[in-house]
């Protein structure tokens, strides 16, 4: 545990991670105001009253902001959950099963890896009679499987067998039990690194699907805000403030889950590491030589 | 050989994935898309659009396999259906229409940015522990923004305050359309902010993925054995050492493929560019469901030929594969 905390890039990455959640949890109760509440001075830039400006019809964008981290990291979240439990059924089952099912699960785990994941959404999206929060994360889930089911798969058919799944199996425990109870909580590293890659790749797809006016458009999340802007010619008249601040926070939020991963990585590969023993060895041979 | 057999097998089958979930989405979604169609046109659509969309559906009577054998039998004739936005016009020509743009588009700066990406991720891994270093959190940010804010953001500096390039369409009105110099020119000149878009959202990946395999391959004895006989570190860099980390490479490029294509979707809706992505867009807009599939399936044949490809080129670059059978 202390290791990890070593690691400058976990740090960072659980950093920007907090101050985002913290800012989603008790951001409104700060900003206060009704994100959708519009006042006289549309399109201002930022001033001590807004401090990020106004939108078109005059809403804070800062409290749109705040709001919106709820929407997009709850879709985000929410759909990483789903698709992280569709990859441990899938992956482990066909880990630890074999055989016909492995062979059919695992088809359609490459199937959905190689289809393009935004169209499908897109189209989904289009025949979707309600855009409401958890359809739109259902759907992302969907398309948002595949990666970690293989991973996981890859990890159980390892973790098949060692000693003391075997034991277990001669104990007569139940399969179901093996997978569950002794497998999965040791691919639990495995699990939480694509749990966040999940969530990045879902916040921007809800990001995407609102910028395209798929979504509830009457929330207020980073997406909608962008497609808010889009239409609203809001980079014609130089608006900068309007949809500089939504995009800015989910690439900060995707870093910091970068960050993280790329930390975990490192620590799992030390191959990784950007200290390198490469240097330093020929600064030592520059010395020798002089 | 048997390598590229069992992958084009496995391309056949996900094609055939491709197709059927084609098939499925209209009947597993609550409502049938032809009635909502109609009940929103409150009555003002052409008989012979419902019997089109039908057509295109499949969704003709009979049993579901039924249905499924007409669906095929469309398909194999090229038959997407006709499309209800630009009606009568076919879903095929339609989306014959946008497709050179994308490609081109799409296709260029893909390529653009596996060169560079590539080669800053050999020099990256090289010099591990110099200031390239800081090339990291660079890309892990560049991995994270979404494509359409870069587009944005593009548009903002270069198009509106700069007014340096145009900001929408692919070329410009006042010239003549046709294989001449000043058309040419206008497509270029049009293409340079999405393909500059594209570039800086998916070059991160190229970077790292690249990155990641080169350290590995540095740590290989064959490498060390190149530096002991004390050649050039240039030599040892791209010729031992990058040329055998960029197969793995090609894989994971083709794996990403996926999300160029989804992201250029995106950039060509900002961009407004006659590409497919836009007229998806249009689609989703005006609930055109048989051009909403048909651009689905179109998209989802080129990243699998794509791929194809890919794994085509693994196969020419790496003798290993070849001696497998």
């Amino acid at each position: 545990m202390a290791g990890i905390l070593r690691s400058p890039k976990i740090v960072a990455g659980l950093l920007i991670l907090a101050f985002f959640v913290v800012l989603a949890v008790f951001g409104p109760l700060l900003v206060g105001a009704d994100p959708t509440k519009t006042s006289g001075v549309g399109l201002a830039g930022p001033s001590a009253a807004h401090w990020l400006g106004t939108t078109q019809s005059g809403q804070d964008v800062l409290a749109q902001v705040v709001y919106g981290a709820r929407i997009s990291m709850g879709v985000g979240v929410l759909s990483a959950v789903i698709a992280t439990a569709l990859s441990i059924v899938v992956g482990l089952v066909g880990g630890y099963v074999g055989g016909v099912v492995d062979e059919v699960l695992s088809l359609i785990t490459n199937i959905f890896l190689v289809l393009p994941a935004l169209p499908l959404v897109i189209v989904l999206a289009g025949y979707l009679p309600s855009r409401g929060v958890t359809s739109v994360a259902a759907v992302i889930a969907v398309t948002g499987w595949a990666w970690g089911a293989r991973v996981l798969r890859a990890q159980t058919l390892t973790l098949r067998g060692r000693d003391y799944v075997q034991a277990a199996k001669a104990g007569g425990e139940r399969p179901w039990r093996i997978v569950f109870a002794e497998i999965l909580p040791v691919e639990f590293p495995v699990i939480a690194t694509s749990f966040l890659a999940t969530v990045l790749a879902a916040i921007l797809a809800e990001a995407g699907l609102s910028f395209l006016g798929l979504a509830n458009l009457s929330t207020v999340s980073w997406g909608t805000m962008l497609y808010f802007a889009q239409n609203n010619q809001a980079l014609l008249v130089g608006a900068w403030w309007w949809f500089i601040p939504p995009g800015l926070c989910i690439a900060l939020i995707g870093a910091g889950l970068g960050l993280l991963n790329f930390g975990i990585d490192e620590i799992a590969n030390p191959r990784l590491r950007t200290v390198l023993p490469r240097r330093a060895r020929r600064a030592r041979r520059a010395e020798v030589a002089s | 050989m048997r390598y590229l057999l069992r992958r084009l097998g496995f391309y056949l089958i996900t094609a055939w994935a491709a197709i059927t979930i084609n098939f499925l989405i209209p009947r597993l979604m609550p409502g049938d898309p032809v009635d909502l169609m109609v009940a929103r046109m409150n009555g003002q659509i052409d008989p012979d659009a419902i019997e089109s969309m039908k057509k295109s559906f499949g969704l003709t009577g009979g049993s579901i396999w039924s249905q499924y054998w007409d669906y095929l039998g469309n398909l194999l004739h090229g038959e997407l259906g006709r499309s209800i936005t630009f009606y009568p016009t076919h879903v095929s020509s339609v989306i014959g229409g946008a497709l050179p743009w994308t490609i081109g588009l799409v296709g260029i700066a893909t390529v653009i940015s596996y060169l560079i990406g590539t080669s800053l991720g050999v020099v990256a891994a090289w010099r591990r522990g110099t200031w390239l270093d800081s090339i990291l959190p660079t890309t892990t940010f560049l991995q994270a923004v979404p494509y359409f804010w870069v587009a944005l953001a593009l548009v903002m500096v270069f198009g509106v305050s700069l007014s340096w390039l145009p900001v929408s369409g692919a070329y410009s009105l006042d010239v003549t359309t046709g294989f001449n110099g000043a058309f040419v020119g206008s497509v270029l000149y049009h293409a340079i902010l999405p393909a500059i878009t594209i570039v800086v959202a998916s070059i991160a990946d190229r970077v790292m993925g690249m990155r990641n395999v080169m350290v590995t391959t540095l740590g290989e004895d064959y490498v060390t054995m190149a530096e002991a006989k004390g050649l050039t570190s240039r030599r040892v860099m791209w010729r031992y050492a990058a040329r055998n980390a960029i197969l793995p490479n090609i894989t994971s490029f083709s794996l990403s493929l996926g999300f160029v294509v989804g992201g250029s979707v995106l950039t060509e809706i900002v961009f407004s560019y006659p590409g497919v992505g836009s007229v998806l867009l249009k689609a989703v807009e005006n609930e055109d469901f048989p051009l909403m599939q048909g651009i689905f399936l179109i998209i989802s044949l080129a990243v699998l030929a794509a791929n194809l490809l890919a794994d085509i080129a693994y196969v020419a670059l790496d003798p290993r594969t070849r001696q497998e059978a």
